[in-house]
């Protein structure tokens, strides 16, 4: 069996899930990716879900060893922030060509990671595989071991391509890079009762820095944060925290549970969407770290925070309750969100009129379930024609989705946000629920509305613009 | 005139360049009913997605045969066919057209067979165009993958018929935006013309807002026109990458072509409209001797700030020709091109040197100079250097109306100007006291020699 596919088997049995542990031996050989109907498939491949887990590492060199598709398509697309370095912005590829598919490209990956120690000195390189450079048999490991040992720096494979499954499967063997060969290879300077790790939280717009002053005012020190703005000494020295958070669902379910097992860094599952979803992971933090050793007074303090900082959020708040109370929102993202954003949605009054459970773990399901009375307003997998009907029938006021379905909501002319990896708006921790009513108030609210509903005069009833390509 | 070079380096940084099989999915995109289909793994056609619909900011149908590991080493026939029947059920386009990917190309995938084995064993693909074009990962770049899909789609769908004088076809090159596409039908409609124009995003990808939703795409160039430009008198191909295209056109119709390598430029709109003109025996419109009148004047107003200017420019190698010339008719100094891919372009190109590189070599090559042009992950570049930057191209995923910015014709020609002059006159050179000093040895001289009295 290849190291991929053996690689592939560990992260599906993985027991850290629940999910997982309630199927029969034979179910849990078949994997957890759902199979992909050919012809009827969107998302990402293993390759992207290792790059989105990893990129934002911003210290290090991100290289991606295949045909320009893999990086020259992608490069510089997302919104995880950086409070320093910048290179993992950089795009670095191999660009293969036919002669290296012909003769293979280990070559040339070799001279491209000494090309960039050369020019950019990161404190280390992560190799990323590719179906092309996979198939042809280059066995990136060895590359990357041969580079480490002749350029004395960490040079990483990230054995994830893309044919491999789904994006999801490409985070967790993107975590399983950092188990392998990141993980513990350096100490920190000193270590305090009060340090955490955080799992799955990727800094995008910033986000991390919306929950980061929390922890300051607590004294909690992260750690290291896998991965948003995390440098690559943190992610080394990960190993010395003393009790850590999972977000992002499942994503990096493996790193949680292996960082337990063999650092005995016990975790919990959480969230930062959501008032009442932040109060209760500071006080599982707290708690935790108690547990581990911490002073008990920390509870105490965190208690006090909570109470202050939600009385804060609240009457920030306050002032959109009357606008935005009553409105009726269609929620379309994955996973751990999905629940999240709900409660946190409904804490105002705005009520949820539907909710896409297509990325959504069964635990995640049963919580939605929970929060929205019933299941009648989830759909398992909402086309975008169906979408589409229900928005332009306006049975919703507003519709948050990620980018690709932003323009079945504007061409039904409802207001859309965006509340996935692409967004600009920061919506975690206390602020950010502020921030995200703001911004839906914002939309909602907006003059165009009426405007752009109105039909041109001499439009008939229903009658709408013929569709060029025929009719000229 | 220009050397053309090669990168040498093994590792290429921050890529100017993106893949064929995109290219050719963007093609297909300028068909009317046609869902473009990525044979590979589905983040093959995730990535697709995403950069057009942050470029054009809008749906992009695109579906994927969502290869995997196992499927990759015992032939994709079955995930071709399933996706063929899903599209087919799900969303009845009447074109589905399939590229090849890196993946299934090193495979070496015989999709043309594949493909005969697929309509015998549905009949009710019978009304449905299949068109396969095979673009691997490793060749090329995004223009020649455009480039390959226009050939197959009129060599697969296109038949002779008898001529008609005043129909015309046209083959933009995938550097014609929605709105030089708008420009370039106006003018050819305006001598009495029809045009057919295929791809067409003006009619798909132009940001119009219908009142039905469809899974494929809606508006470009339909089946049925794309038949009939077999009985064109002449085919328009716009750029150096529609001459394959073109030619295979006119080998399997008979309509003979001409090849306009730009569209940008007075010289070039010049023989353009002569062209319209002699085959409509039509005279120029009124409209557009103005038009040449206006252009005519941007360029006398204009010049006093493009003369001398040193720009950098990174483009495919038609749109780099487009814009490297019509500056260098402006004045300016080419004084950093960098490229993609191969083209007879290249070393007609009004530089010294064009590098087949990235966006390194360009950041590299541009100090000094006082603008660079690039796609829109030029920005990090252009932040370093501190340098005015001019958006052009696929990708422009960081500016609203990428689609319709116009460059073609008198009328694009003179507002790019303006927009290039403004940008000069925004970073006009301010003189100051020791804008002027004297070399420092003779300086000294005198000096010395004053206290010496």
């Amino acid at each position: 069996m290849s190291a991929l596919s053996s690689k592939v088997e560990a992260v599906f049995n993985e027991p850290g899930c629940n999910v997982n542990q309630g199927k029969s031996d034979k179910e849990r050989k078949k994997g957890c990716a759902k199979p992909l109907t050919p012809g009827a498939a969107a998302g990402g491949c293993a390759f992207d879900g290792a790059k989105i887990a990893l990129q934002p590492i911003v210290d290090v060199a991100h290289l991606v060893h295949g045909p320009i598709a893999c990086e020259g398509n992608s490069w510089d697309n997302r919104h995880a922030a950086s409070s320093g370095p910048k290179l993992y912005r950089t795009g670095f590829t191999t660009d293969i060509g036919d002669l290296d598919v012909v003769y293979g490209g280990e070559k040339r990956l070799f001279r491209a990671i000494r090309e960039i120690i050369e020019k950019y000195d990161p404190p280390a390189v992560f190799v990323y595989q590719t179906c092309v450079t996979a198939m042809i048999g280059d066995d990136i490991e060895a590359v990357c071991k041969a580079a480490a040992a002749k350029f004395g720096k960490p040079v990483i494979p990230v054995n994830s391509p893309g044919f491999a499954g789904s994006k999801n499967l490409g985070n967790k063997l993107g975590g399983e890079a950092l188990l392998d060969y990141v993980v513990g290879t350096q100490e920190p300077e000193f270590t305090t009762p009060y340090d955490i790790n955080i799992y799955g939280e990727y800094n995008l717009a910033g986000e991390l820095w919306q929950v980061q002053p929390l922890f300051d005012a607590l004294g909690i020190r992260v750690l290291a944060n896998i991965s948003g703005d995390a440098r690559y000494a943190d992610v080394a020295r990960s190993h010395r925290a003393r009790a850590a958070m999972m977000v992002c669902s499942k994503a990096l379910i493996n790193i949680a549970r292996k960082m337990e097992e063999r650092y005995g860094i016990p975790y919990f599952e959480g969230s930062f969407y959501g008032i009442s979803d932040t109060s209760e992971s500071l006080r599982s933090i707290a708690r935790l770290l108690v547990q581990q050793g911490a002073p008990q007074e920390l509870l105490v303090r965190t208690e006090s925070l909570i109470a202050r900082e939600e009385a804060r959020a609240w009457a920030s708040i306050e002032p959109y309750r009357a606008r935005l109370s009553g409105k009726r929102v269609l929620l379309i993202t994955g996973g751990v969100k999905s629940w999240s954003v709900v409660s946190a949605l409904q804490e105002i009054g705005i009520e949820v009129m539907g909710t896409s459970t297509k990325k959504s773990t069964r635990e995640d399901k049963e919580r939605i379930k929970e929060i929205m009375g019933d299941e009648s307003h989830m759909f398992d997998d909402l086309p975008p024609r169906e979408m589409y009907k229900i928005l332009k029938n306006s049975e919703a006021d507003i519709m948050l989705s990620g980018g690709r379905s932003q323009f079945v909501a504007l061409k039904a002319k409802t207001p859309w946000m965006d509340i996935n990896q692409e967004r600009h708006h920061a919506f975690a921790g206390y602020e950010g629920m502020v921030e995200l009513m703001k911004q839906i108030d914002r939309l909602l609210y907006n003059p165009i509305w009426t405007q752009v509903r109105r039909p041109a005069p001499w439009e008939l009833d229903g009658e709408g613009l013929d569709v060029r390509g025929e009719a000229g | 005139m220009a050397t053309v070079t090669h990168s040498k380096k093994a590792c290429a940084v921050n890529p100017l360049k993106m893949s064929a099989p995109i290219g050719a999915a963007l093609a297909f995109l300028g068909l009317d009913k046609c869902m473009p289909l990525m044979h590979g793994s589905q983040g093959c056609t995730a990535f697709g997605l995403v950069l057009f619909v942050r470029h054009f900011r809008e749906t992009i149908p695109l579906q994927t045969t969502a290869m995997n590991e196992v499927t990759t080493i015992l032939g994709g026939l079955d995930n071709l066919e399933q996706a063929i029947v899903n599209i087919h059920t799900r969303a009845n386009p009447q074109v589905i057209g399939i590229c090849s990917t890196g993946l299934t190309e090193t495979k070496g995938e015989d999709v043309d067979g594949y493909l005969r084995l697929i309509r015998k064993r549905h009949p009710e693909l019978a009304e449905t165009e299949l068109v396969y074009v095979a673009t691997p990962d490793y060749q090329g770049a995004f223009q020649d993958g455009w480039g390959k899909a226009v050939t197959r789609i009129v060599t697969t769908i296109c038949e002779p018929r008898p001529r008609t004088a005043w129909q015309v076809n046209v083959l933009p090159g995938c550097h014609m935006t929605v709105a030089d596409i708008e420009e370039i039908r106006e003018i050819i409609e305006s001598f009495g013309l029809y045009p057919i124009i295929a791809p067409d995003l003006s009619g798909s990808l132009d940001g119009h807002i219908p009142e039905t939703f469809l899974p494929t795409t809606l508006g470009g160039a339909s089946v049925e026109k794309i038949r009939s430009m077999g009985g064109s008198a002449v085919t328009i191909a716009i750029g150096e990458q529609m001459r394959w295209a073109a030619e295979a056109l006119q080998e399997k119709t008979g309509v003979p072509f001409r090849l306009f390598d730009r569209l940008t430029g007075l010289e070039a709109n010049d023989e353009f409209l002569q062209f319209l003109s002699e085959l409509s025996k039509d005279e120029i419109p009124v409209k557009y001797r103005r038009q040449r009148s206006q252009l005519v004047d941007a360029m006398l107003d204009g010049h006093f700030y493009c003369g001398g200017k040193k720009v950098a420019i990174g483009a495919e190698p038609d749109l780099l020709w487009q814009i490297a010339s019509l500056l260098t008719e402006m004045g300016c100094e080419i004084e950093a091109a960098v490229t993609t891919t191969h083209s007879v372009v290249l070393e007609r190109m009004p530089a010294e040197e064009v590098l087949i590189g990235d966006l390194e070599d360009l950041e590299q090559r541009a100090a000094g100079c006082d603008l660079l042009i690039t796609h829109s992950h030029g920005r990090q570049a252009a932040e370093r250097l501190e340098m005015p930057f001019l958006r052009m191209g696929i990708p422009m995923f960081d500016r609203l109306g990428a689609a319709h910015k116009l460059s073609v014709g008198y009328r694009g020609t003179r507002d790019l100007i303006f927009e290039i002059g403004n940008i000069f006159l925004d970073n006009v050179h301010e003189n100051r006291p020791d804008s002027w000093p004297l070399p420092v040895n003779d300086g000294n001289e005198y000096a010395q020699a004053e206290t010496h009295h």
